[in-house]
């Protein structure tokens, strides 16, 4: 902290009268918080309210940042002054490297890094760096959707799906990365063909073979058989395949229910007697948590 | 007392005592460093304190003098006296002035101007102020904003709705903006906003209600997305939604009750992201608005929707015309 100690107390500040904190009604109580952070905040005031946007001043919205991240008055102010003096906006996604390094959370900086890309028109530093981050956090909410941002704006999709698939095959419970692959598959310029569908259905289901506990492919794939027009049915014979393997998944027991629902729809008795069962065993057993859930969903059945 | 001790009950006196405590922590360096959330931190204690038959614990006056002073020029308010405009920050600072009563304090045609210059009026969607930033939240703070001053006219509802399900993902729930992942916060943002307009038709309650309660873990308590950790927080977010739904029940009740009372903090009130962690005022009023929800004995009822204590909503003649 020495380095932000000298510049709040150097000289260069003797012209600015420090603004102290009004909080309120209570003005007498003593303000024993860090001297740093007060009198970076007493300069603050200052030079806000007289709207100075200066090298100095871009300076002291970094002391503050680095103390307190969250503080959106402050960077809305150092996006003020970057115009103004127009600084060179790579040094500035220095900055931002650093921020977001300590603080992979924080929407301001994700939101700053936006603006100053978009200003700068340059995404070849954004790639590597939300990788860095997802690195660190495979499911960081803010790296994923600035990460839909840079490739729809940059046109990046070249490269994206085996992205996904490296970190699918480090993670397969990445619910961040199943839905990177939903956005790329039905966003990207591609014609989506037939053949994409069922590849795409092929490998969801090597997954599920893979963990038929994890929620995250059965959710993809029945989106994709959604959104593609087929029929549920299609995923029959994995499931039966896993059952056959003593496998008693909700997600598998789950499939089956929706499987059988449609046919009972349809007309079939026996299939609706079928999914009636194994609601039951869903309720009683394999997912007792969430047994309304699975007798709702019986009712509904029976009622077919 | 243990760390491995759960607390029974509801400590209903010790959670007034710390939300009235937190005011006077000007010595901690913690106080001022969170100033960015000092108007939040006032609705979430006060929404809470409502909730546990306390409003007045806090001096009325001073709060509506407080919020007064967050107001700018262009009608928006921001986090903390001189803090810049946020849409976040004006729909706390209305929802506080509800609670309170004395909406008549500010000028309301100047927020219905603000909220409605955030919308863009061809996607329809909000920015959080005028840096530009999107997002789903802002979609419902305006909307329940307005909705709450009862000057929804303000704004292009149908195009704010477009928005919103142009949000909605395969797996039946919604994320931040379009192609974003589906995220329990985000749902009880784009559910809430959609019953606000009565839209919820457009939602596909079955299939995003299983979505919801699918994130009750073991433990009892909630997560926010598959495969990630459980948090009071979203005792709220999953079951308001849930409960929007009219598919409450379909979690397990009293696991969720006993994960949320065991995050309390025994000695000093105040309820934590999950049991043995440092509470906060955020996870205190979640936890305790998902208490309320569930129809824990004590509390008043709390509104799903708008996030505030039901008489409240009653008072402003908002009827629930929002269940599926």
């Amino acid at each position: 902290m020495s380095s932000i100690e000298n510049f709040i107390d150097q000289p260069i500040w003797d012209d600015v009268e420090p603004i102290p904190q009004d909080d309120g009604p209570d003005p007498l109580a003593p303000i024993a918080y860090s001297h740093d952070y007060s009198r970076a905040m007493d300069l603050f005031r200052a030079i806000t309210r007289k709207k100075e946007l200066s090298e100095r001043a871009l300076k002291l919205t970094e002391t503050i940042i680095e103390l307190n991240p969250a503080h959106y008055t402050v960077w809305n102010y150092r996006q003020q002054i970057l115009t103004a003096i127009d600084y060179d906006l790579n040094e500035e996604l220095n900055f931002v490297d650093s921020c977001a390094e300590q603080n992979p959370k924080n929407y301001q900086v994700w939101h700053h890094r936006q603006i100053v890309v978009d200003k700068l028109n340059d995404s070849s530093r954004e790639l590597p760096f939300i990788n860095g981050i997802l690195d660190d956090d495979s499911k960081n909410y803010h790296a994923w959707s600035y990460r839909q941002w840079i490739i729809k704006r940059f046109n990046l999709w070249k490269g994206e799906l085996t992205f996904v698939s490296s970190l699918l095959e480090k993670d397969v419970r990445n619910n961040s990365a199943w839905n990177q692959r939903y956005f790329y598959i039905f966003n990207n310029p591609e014609e989506v063909t037939e053949g994409i569908i069922n590849s795409e259905i092929e490998y969801a289901i090597e997954k599920i073979r893979l963990t038929p506990h994890n929620i995250s492919p059965w959710n993809y794939i029945k989106g994709v058989i959604e959104k593609s027009g087929k029929s549920i049915e299609i995923l029959e014979n994995i499931c039966k395949e896993l059952q056959n393997a003593d496998i008693r998944s909700p997600h598998l027991l789950g499939s089956l229910v929706d499987i059988y629902e449609n046919r009972a729809r349809a007309g079939s008795n026996k299939d609706k007697q079928e999914a009636i069962k194994i609601c039951t065993l869903l309720a009683d057993e394999h997912d007792i948590i969430r047994k309304k859930y699975w007798e709702y969903r019986k009712h509904a059945i029976a009622a077919y | 007392m243990s760390s491995t001790e759960k607390s029974q009950e509801l400590l209903s006196e010790l959670h007034v005592a710390y939300i009235k405590s937190l005011d006077t922590r000007r010595d901690d360096l913690e106080y001022w460093l969170t100033e960015h959330l000092r108007l939040s931190g006032v609705y979430w204690g006060l929404t809470a304190l409502d909730l546990l038959n306390n409003v007045d614990a806090l001096d009325r006056e001073e709060v509506v003098k407080y919020v007064v002073s967050c107001q700018h020029e262009n009608g928006g308010f921001g986090a903390h006296l001189r803090h810049d405009p946020h849409i976040l920050y004006t729909l706390y600072a209305v929802q506080i002035l509800v609670i309170e009563d004395a909406i008549d304090a500010v000028d309301i045609e100047k927020i219905v101007e603000y909220v409605s210059s955030l919308q863009d009026p061809t996607t329809g969607s909000f920015a959080g102020d005028e840096w530009g930033e999107i997002d789903t939240r802002f979609s419902y703070s305006a909307l329940s904003c307005l909705s709450l001053l009862k000057r929804l006219d303000a704004v292009d509802v149908n195009k704010a709705i477009d928005f919103i399900m142009k949000c909605k993902n395969f797996d039946g729930g919604f994320g931040s903006t379009p192609g974003a992942e589906s995220h329990a916060g985000q749902i009880f943002c784009c559910v809430g906003a959609l019953a606000i307009v009565n839209s919820l038709h457009l939602v596909d309650a079955d299939l995003l209600g299983w979505w919801l309660c699918e994130r009750q873990l073991k433990n009892g308590g909630l997560n926010g997305r598959p495969e990630k950790l459980e948090d009071v927080c979203y005792s709220w977010w999953v079951l308001s939604a849930l409960s929007i739904l009219g598919r409450l029940h379909w979690i397990n009740k009293d696991k969720l009750i006993e994960f949320v009372l065991a995050a309390q903090d025994p000695e000093s009130g105040g309820i934590a992201d999950r049991p043995g962690d440092v509470v906060d005022v955020f996870h205190t009023l979640f936890g305790i608005a998902g208490l309320s929800l569930l129809g824990y004995p004590g509390l008043k009822p709390v509104d799903p929707v708008y996030c505030l204590p039901k008489h409240v909503v009653q008072r402003i003649g908002l009827a629930e015309r929002y269940h599926v």
